[in-house]
């Protein structure tokens, strides 16, 4: 039986699905009898989505069109 | 540009190495408008200030043009321009921070359960009750209050989404340390963002 400190250490290796099947199995029973520890995994496990699930805003023009300028001039080129 | 931007777009990210390598300027453009977005984010993670994250987005671009002959295909180009702009931005912290110095490999203090205070079930989707820009703010404003050593680590792996190793690689931490530092970064968040999302009406006690 994992006690509650135990599961906290396996947590990320559960949620990132990197802990093998025995490990797993013992995470598993552990938060289906404790209530505190399915409440950790669980809005752990959503902490990682929201943030997952954000896409990265677009770059200001103007910010994209120096950058692009300067890689030009590097290149000898004309921006 | 414009015709750089029809000629360039189904090309995989080492073909436009292979281009920039023979100083291509529309290719290695390309490669900008591939990944800009997501090094400023990172950018603007790690140092918190937008002036700097915009420093740090040209800096990084800029030095990898510079340096495209040292990219050698061990890892994916992405990968290794984050290593170049968490760099240039922990570099930029470390200026801003020039009383107390910023440092990813001091050991991490204290026992992980003490992390875990609330104990709340959060609504089924708290971003449903959010609009995008509110959203957005709740979980910026979260990963400010994070310590660099942990922010760093988690906007690799969970903003970013590189692995343990290629975050450890980019980090010069070992897989142990990544481990540890995103454990408690995870657990951090998870409380700050308990705040916010736990199910309305709930009492901590139905759940003790």
């Amino acid at each position: 039986m994992l006690t509650c400190k135990d599961f906290l250490g396996w947590l990320n290796d559960y949620l990132d699905q990197t802990a093998d099947a025995e490990t797993r199995q013992q995470v598993q029973e552990h938060i289906t009898n404790c209530p505190n520890c399915w409440v950790v995994y669980n809005t752990t496990k959503k902490t990682v989505e929201v943030y997952k699930g954000m896409e990265a805003q677009p770059v200001p023009e103007t910010l994209r069109k120096k950058l692009t300028e300067l890689i030009q001039a590097r290149c000898g080129k004309k921006g | 540009m414009a015709a750089s931007e029809s000629l360039t777009p189904a090309l995989p990210d080492e073909e436009l190495v292979t281009r920039s390598k023979a100083g291509d300027g529309d290719a290695f453009n390309e490669l900008i408008r591939r990944h800009d977005r997501k090094i400023l984010r990172l950018a603007r993670h790690i140092t918190g200030n937008e002036e700097d994250a915009e420093d740090v987005l040209q800096e990084s671009f800029l030095n990898a043009f510079t340096h495209i002959d040292r990219f050698e295909g061990n890892s994916k180009f992405y990968t290794w321009l984050v290593r170049i702009a968490v760099n240039q931005a922990l570099m930029k912290l470390r200026k801003r921070k020039s009383d107390r110095t910023v440092s990813l490999d001091e050991p991490v203090q204290g026992e992980t359960e003490d992390l875990v205070r609330e104990i709340a079930v959060w609504e089924e989707t708290p971003e449903s009750n959010y609009s995008q820009e509110e959203m957005r703010r709740i979980l910026d404003d979260a990963i400010e209050t994070l310590e660099p050593i942990y922010r760093t680590v988690f906007v690799l792996r969970d903003v970013e989404d590189l692995s343990t190793e290629e975050t450890a690689a980019a980090l010069d931490l070992s897989i142990p340390a990544v481990k540890s530092r995103l454990l408690r970064a995870r657990l951090q968040l998870r409380e700050k963002l308990t705040q916010f999302f736990r199910r309305k009406g709930d009492n901590v006690f139905a759940y003790l």
